[in-house]
């Protein structure tokens, strides 16, 4: 492989999981804070995409306000979520939350199915994101050069609203220790709906960037980049952020550079981010950033 | 200022709490004694919300706190330092006491308490970087009683403040009861350690079984033969 291959290589593994990693961090810390794999993000995510898409086509937005538009109602969404299937099960078994989060993400599938329509759309052309851009003998999409960028300076405000805001302190808290962060006078409540809606906004935003790079919509799209996130947040480390950013993009790589450097595993590229899991887990139980807390008494 | 009424708990098919009633005067040290299990902490976590009583009910200042939920409770000025601890291991010192006073606005006023804890306890402003996890057990029950002055309670609740602590702390954490009550703030006090309890004590209460048995002045209980022979441990002569 020559120079230039790798290096469009590379652009496509930083792009991949970059959109890894914003799906990856819903799942992180809605893990942190309630200890629950919330199953419907990838579908959350979908949504995102469908809400960007209708907004152009149905109601004529401009992109940028569509966009924006479609941001804002996952996050509502998300909270909605929370709201309707998790909330009225806070003190309830675990199991019985996993339970609801399997049957929400089946019901917003099946839903999506019946309101979209199951056969695949395809996203409008964006000039600003189809634009073909050559660096010498490399081409890429401008998609690809924008994506890993705002999702830098999207992983910038997080670190510092969950580091630096108060409402981040609530979170950190909430997620150590519930009955005590209730004692420090927090509306735990609030903080976990904010979480969701955090996470639920990463999602939307991952999920536009999505069908700008890979133009095409169904009802069922978020199934499997939601698993392949989930395993990242799981291998990063699952209630850690900076896991998860680690983990997708940690498979993003794997996934392209396998692709690119043994072209005749392409048929089991899915099955790359499996593989990882299964030996990452047998290496370190905890994730790659996860840590063997102990607790002092 | 707090008045507990026919308070009783039920723990799935257990009566934790079988309708306590007591008072907690403004500026007092008040304090429950009894065994393990007795119903102690439950008391405490039913004042501030965390348990739901089953009938009776908790008043601060004549206005009933049914129904409220912990952070509601503590906004008003009730605290609790609970059993444990349960200072936040992964945040540090200063994040701990920024949680503590969460429910404020007054930034100035939550410096200068900030300030005014670490006079009380130098050690803490030693380790205000570092993880509260990572401190020793006398330092993180510093640590919890601090972030629980940081909401500056009208009434302090601690649960078992001495537990598994050495002698040379323990005697620390019950002079900074007496200093922080001396500074205005009631306190209602949980211990195992009966005899330190009645000490700094105005009035203490004798939990069994989720029922009060004896209650009087602390220094009278601290020479009741009952008490004595049942909770300080002492042979009183009488067989």
């Amino acid at each position: 492989m020559d120079i230039a291959t790798f290096f469009q290589q590379l652009t496509n593994a930083l792009s991949l999981g970059s959109l890894y990693a914003l799906i990856a961090i819903g799942y992180t810390m809605v893990y942190g804070i309630l200890r629950l794999i919330n199953f419907a993000h990838g579908d959350v995510f979908m949504l995102g995409a469908y809400f960007a898409f209708y907004a152009i086509t149905a109601f004529a937005m401009p992109w940028g306000v569509a966009f924006i538009v479609a941001i804002g109602l996952t996050g509502v969404f998300g909270m909605g979520l929370e709201r309707l299937a998790y909330r009225p099960l806070r003190d309830s078994p675990k199991i019985s939350v996993m339970i609801s989060a399997i049957g929400a993400s089946f019901l917003i599938e099946n839903v999506g199915i019946v309101l979209f329509g199951g056969r695949p759309k395809s996203f409008p052309s964006i000039a600003l994101f189809d634009t073909v851009v050559r660096f010498g003998s490399i081409s890429m999409l401008s998609v690809s050069l924008f994506i890993p960028v705002i999702t830098v300076v999207i992983l910038g405000i997080l670190l510092w609203i969950v580091n630096k805001t108060k409402t981040g302190l609530a979170m950190r808290a909430v997620s150590t220790d519930l009955d005590a962060a209730r004692l420090m006078a927090i509306d735990v409540n609030r903080t976990i709906s904010l979480t969701f809606g955090i996470g639920s906004i990463l999602a939307g935003i991952g999920g536009i960037m999505w069908t700008m790079k890979y133009p095409q919509l169904n009802p069922l799209m978020g199934i499997m980049p939601g698993l392949k996130c989930f395993i990242a947040a799981v291998i990063g480390g699952i209630g850690n952020i900076q896991g998860a950013v680690l983990g997708g993009f940690l498979l993003g790589f794997i996934e392209i550079m396998i692709v690119a450097f043994l072209p005749e595993l392409t048929g089991y590229r899915d099955a790359f981010a499996f593989v990882l899991l299964i030996v990452v887990l047998l290496a370190k139980p905890d994730g790659l950033l996860g840590k063997n807390q102990t607790v002092k008494v | 200022m707090l008045t507990i009424e026919n308070l009783s708990v039920h723990y799935g098919g257990i009566h934790a709490l079988q309708g306590i009633s007591f008072d907690v005067p403004e500026g007092k040290i008040v304090t429950l004694i009894g065994a393990n299990g007795a119903g102690k902490s439950t008391t405490l976590k039913s004042i501030v919300g965390l348990v739901k009583p089953s009938s009776g009910g908790v008043s601060l200042d004549g206005e009933p706190l049914q129904g409220l939920q912990t952070k509601d409770i503590v906004r008003k000025g009730i605290v609790l330092a609970p059993e444990g601890r349960r200072i936040f291991p992964n945040l540090t010192t200063e994040e701990n006491l920024a949680l503590g006073a969460f429910a404020r606005n007054d930034k100035d006023g939550v410096e200068e308490d900030k300030r005014k804890v670490f006079k009380l306890f130098p050690r803490l402003e030693e380790r205000r970087k570092q993880k509260a996890g990572t401190m020793s057990g006398g330092e993180q029950q510093m640590l919890a009683v601090a972030r629980a002055l940081m909401s500056r309670p009208k009434l302090l609740m601690m649960d078992e403040p001495s537990l598994g602590l050495a002698p040379i702390i323990v005697k620390m954490i019950f002079d900074i009861i007496r200093t922080i009550n001396a500074e205005g703030t009631t306190i209602l006090l949980v211990e195992q350690n009966a005899k330190a309890a009645l000490e700094v004590a105005d009035y203490g209460y004798v939990l069994e079984t989720g029922r009060i048995t004896f209650s009087g002045p602390g220094r009278e209980l601290l020479a009741d033969d009952r008490v004595r022979s049942a909770y300080l441990g002492e042979s009183t002569g009488k067989k």
